[in-house]
């Protein structure tokens, strides 16, 4: 019998593999949040001289946003993998070995993670290379790959949880442009406090994504901030154990072998 | 001896009532290949799903391998291996890369994985293949890759649903051989679903015919056959050949049938094939062609269930679980 760990090391490697040979799946998260950022950036450069904005460099502040975008990729993408595993009868294929129910999600969730810290060294490595300064220096790098990386497992959850109820390709993808709505209505364009429109800014506060950005934001352009860090951590745990039990309830009914 | 497989009152119900599987009793020992023939939609699959521990029963008790399907579910999955009716394979992996994770999840020792690995896939003939991913192999293949992965833990029983289903004559007499070479050299029990009379009829030893759930009849095919009757004897005259003469030589062997090329006779004891001809000889009656049908698996079903097995389809089987 092997172990959980080692189950859920062969599904994750089954997991990187399977993106590796899926080109869109990798190049799609590599270049589009950064292409999103470079546009975003060009047009909103002129926001840094609101009064209080919190940094002289939009691109220092705007670089937050690829690590939720691409996460959110990366969630799509596995979610999608999951429920075709389940169309396909695979996941009939891996109950039927000694595999333990966990490890089908772990296993995932591994590759997702792997896809995850990949992405962050891509988007901190271009931000770096284009003149970008950690204000809370090697260690906020840090903490910024922890982040990313819960983020990734919060957002993978979700996927997961998708895929195992309805076990439909289709339904995984339709979840795409509910995240873009909670990444747009957040504050990745301006600080909460100067956002003028008040219903926007009441969404943007109750919106979890928005302590996302905020707690690595807070790593590039503040250095320590502990509140922000609290309420970002805070948040993507909490995501993270409400995701992955709901997820391990759906699996249980999925893998209903004896 | 034990059983490998014993089923008794074997119920699976479905959302809205319906019983997929309606009661089912069948014993199948240790070496034996038992097939289980029916339409689709007969509840075949959903019986393989229920003994493979992948569908819990609604009511009723099996043990495979000596374990209850119910209470001792892992241990009847290390007994097991299983090719399924859709052979769900990964189309971004190769032939290796599926059999190198199926032995690993089953917890053989990383040293020995590469050997059976190459072991497996010289037997199924996929050697050449083996780097190649999936989506690449044509059904045969896949059908040959879904059988070295129900084998990789080296099961004394195998589950195999419709294994050839789709597949061209040449790929399925190969995976007939290695059924074949399976029981006799292996003494691996098999389960084995079809819906093809000839596929039950060359491989089994022993036949359960299942129609709405129910098993409505269970033996050798051999016995199955001799069961519901005797053969019949078709003659087709040739041009100076009067009917009649040859109705009258027929009408001693057994009760005249309709034929729509000839005259036709279902024996019924008085004589065989070697009395008819000499009884045509003497009464130098001459005939342009004379056949012997004997009843098939397929008349087995027809006596059984009042229609023909080829072509009669029951609704698919429900996919969702209870």
């Amino acid at each position: 019998m092997t172990s959980l760990t080692a189950q859920v090391f062969h599904l994750a490697r089954r997991s990187v593999l399977r993106t590796l040979r899926q080109p869109a799946n990798w190049i799609t998260p590599l270049i589009f949040p950064l292409a999103l950022m470079a546009v975003n950036t060009g047009g909103l450069d002129a926001a840094t001289h609101l009064p209080g904005f919190p940094s002289d460099s939009f691109l220092s502040f705007f670089l937050a946003f690829p690590f939720i975008q691409g996460a959110l990729f990366a969630t799509v993408n596995a979610g999608v993998d999951l429920a075709r595993d389940i169309q396909t009868g695979f996941i009939n294929r891996l109950a039927l070995t000694p595999m333990q129910s966990a490890a089908l999600l772990f296993g995932h969730l591994g590759g997702v993670i792997a896809m995850g810290f990949l992405q962050a060294a891509w988007y901190l490595g271009v931000g770096l290379a284009i003149g970008v300064r950690l204000e809370s220096g090697v260690l906020g790098g840090v903490v910024i790959f922890v982040l990313a990386v819960l983020i990734v497992l919060a957002f993978g959850s979700f996927g997961a949880l998708a895929a195992l109820r309805t076990g439909s390709t289709e339904s995984v993808h339709s979840l795409f442009p509910v995240f873009f709505v909670f990444m747009f209505i957040s504050s990745m364009n301006l600080p909460r406090n100067l956002i003028e429109t008040d219903w926007f800014r009441v969404a943007a506060s109750l919106n979890p994504v928005s302590y996302l950005i905020e707690a690595i934001r807070s790593l590039i352009i503040e250095g320590w901030n502990g509140e922000a860090l609290a309420l970002g951590f805070s948040v993507c745990i909490g995501l993270a154990i409400v995701g992955l039990t709901l997820s391990s309830l759906s699996l249980r009914g999925r893998m209903a072998r004896t | 001896m034990e059983r490998a497989i014993e089923v008794r009152g074997l119920v699976r119900e479905f959302k809205g009532g319906i019983r997929a599987v309606a009661g089912i009793d069948l014993d199948v020992a240790p070496g034996e290949i038992y097939g289980f023939l029916g339409p689709n939609g007969a509840g075949k699959s959903t019986t393989v799903h229920m003994l493979t521990t992948l569908l819990p029963p609604s009511s009723g008790s099996a043990k495979v391998g000596g374990h209850d399907i119910v209470k001792e579910g892992p241990a009847v999955r290390r007994t097991i291996g299983a090719a399924l009716q859709e052979a769900a394979l990964d189309p971004l992996l190769t032939g290796r890369e599926h059999l190198k994770l199926q032995l690993a999840l089953h917890g053989i020792p990383r040293a020995d994985r590469n050997r059976r690995t190459d072991e497996l896939l010289e037997r199924v003939g996929l050697r050449l293949a083996a780097d190649r991913k999936i989506g690449g192999y044509s059904g045969g293949m896949k059908r040959r890759l879904d059988l070295a992965l129900a084998l990789a833990h080296r099961p004394r029983i195998l589950f195999l649903d419709e294994p050839t289903t789709g597949l061209d004559p040449q790929s399925r007499s190969a995976l007939w051989d290695e059924v074949v070479r399976l029981k006799r050299d292996e003494g691996v029990t098999v389960f084995l679903t079809t819906q093809y009379l000839e596929e039950a009829d060359v491989l089994a030893d022993r036949v359960g015919i299942i129609d709405h759930g129910r098993i409505v009849a269970q033996g050798t095919p051999a016995s199955l056959k001799a069961e519901i009757g005797r053969p019949t004897v078709e003659a087709v005259p040739t041009d100076g050949t009067q009917p009649s003469a040859l109705e009258e030589i027929f009408g001693r062997f057994g009760e005249l049938q309709p034929s729509t090329t000839g005259v036709a006779v279902r024996l019924d004891g008085k004589g065989d094939l070697a009395d008819i001809v000499r009884a045509l000889d003497s009464a130098q009656v001459k005939v342009a062609d004379l056949h012997l049908h004997a009843p098939t698996l397929d008349d087995v079903f027809l006596a059984k269930t009042g229609r023909s097995l080829e072509g009669s389809e029951e609704p698919e089987e429900p996919a969702e679980a209870e």
